[in-house]
């Protein structure tokens, strides 16, 4: 059975050995969908804080204002870059439009989602 | 023949049905523009004839050679041994992926071979109509009429590099769409198409492109893929259009 297709399988969309630049776009997508999702949920019961009175809710902004919780910051608009700008990729090829330039597209996003990274950072701790 | 000499170690996947996977060492004195596929016999025809292995041909026209070398999807018998190794280095040799492992190196397609026949993949075409809408016809055919073989060899590489079918037994595989769309191509046949539209058919391609990046064939399944998608997608708006019509005519 190790040789044929099975769920359990799964862990192999996450291997980039031996594979060309199409399968590291799959796997940044399939990374940055978990990481955005687990964002959504930490940023979910972030909210609720509001509940919890106004004192709750000072200590979390404290708290979100720390370095550490704006690097994660920047990694939620990095994932949302790669995750947006590729699915447009994939939304054009799925429908025939760059299939044959695929590579090119992925890297020319990729260059865009760099330079939109160095702007958000610049503007989060370049004035810190 | 280059003259030069390499002393490579060829790691070989030894498995019986279900049984678990080894690897077992050779050590081999091999001209590094020999193929691949030279190595296994060699090794087969002096140190192990009990090594079970796949191939007809030697000219990448039977499609029975793939396997995966060091992790990657190659037709043996056209991969030179210097294009994935070089001297005193291993070269891993092991079954293609998503096929059940008969014995060793030979996989059991059987379920492919039924599904390409199912889509009707014709292996005689004509001139135009085999190339991709892309290519430059190889010569001018200057008004006559010309067939050639298809380029699909059926060697199951881009099955194995697939990541869609690393998971899912059901789908039918870069091979085969790529196939339907040929086939759709040559005979207008909206059954085809209906034949690739549900989620294990072109939808479940996730658009990673290895199978095109590992085809030793020039078939380019994922370009073909994503055509079959807009011909389905053009087929269903029609449908969607007739059946309006028949409603304002009832």
């Amino acid at each position: 059975m190790h040789n044929q297709p099975a769920p359990i399988h799964f862990w192999r969309w996450f291997d980039p050995r031996s594979h060309k630049p199409g399968t590291w776009a799959f796997i940044l997508n399939r990374i940055t969908a978990l990481g955005l999702t687990l964002y959504l949920a930490m940023h979910l019961v972030a909210l609720s804080q509001l509940a919890m009175g106004p004192a709750a809710y000072d200590n979390f902004i404290q708290l979100a204002k720390t370095p550490v919780i704006k690097l994660g910051e920047l990694l939620v608009i990095s994932a949302g870059m790669i995750h947006g700008l590729n699915g447009i990729r994939i939304a054009l090829t799925s429908f025939g439009i760059g299939v044959r330039i695929q590579k090119q597209l992925f890297a020319g996003l990729m260059v865009l989602v760099l330079a939109g990274i160095l702007i958000f950072a610049f503007s989060m701790f370049g004035g810190a | 023949m280059s003259g030069i000499r390499w002393n490579i170690t060829l790691m070989v996947s030894r498995q019986q049905t279900d049984g678990p996977r080894t690897f077992q060492s050779f050590t081999l004195d091999v001209d590094p523009e020999e193929f691949v596929l030279d190595a296994i016999e060699r090794v087969w025809a002096f140190q192990d004839r009990s090594l079970c292995f796949r191939h007809a041909c030697h000219h990448s026209t039977c499609g029975a050679c793939g396997m995966l070398v060091n992790g990657t999807e190659k037709l043996t018998c056209i991969t030179p041994i210097k294009s994935v190794t070089q001297n005193d280095a291993v070269l891993k040799i092991e079954p293609l992926r998503n096929f059940p492992v008969v014995s060793d190196l030979v996989v059991d397609m059987g379920q492919f071979y039924l599904h390409m026949d199912a889509a009707r993949a014709s292996q005689v075409v004509g001139l135009a109509e085999a190339c991709l809408p892309f290519e430059k016809e190889p010569f001018e055919s200057k008004g006559k009429k010309f067939e050639r073989l298809v380029d699909c060899i059926e060697c199951g590489c881009c099955v194995s590099a697939c990541p869609a079918a690393h998971t899912s037994s059901s789908y039918l595989g870069p091979a085969v769409l790529a196939g339907i769309q040929q086939s759709n191509n040559q005979t207008a046949d909206i059954n085809l198409l209906e034949m690739a539209d549900h989620q294990d058919g072109v939808w479940r391609c996730h658009s990673a492109y290895e199978c095109s990046a590992v085809c030793p064939s020039n078939v380019d399944p994922a370009w073909r893929i994503m055509d079959l998608r807009k011909k389905i997608v053009v087929h269903r708006l029609k449908n969607l259009f007739r059946r309006k019509e028949t409603i304002q005519h009832a």
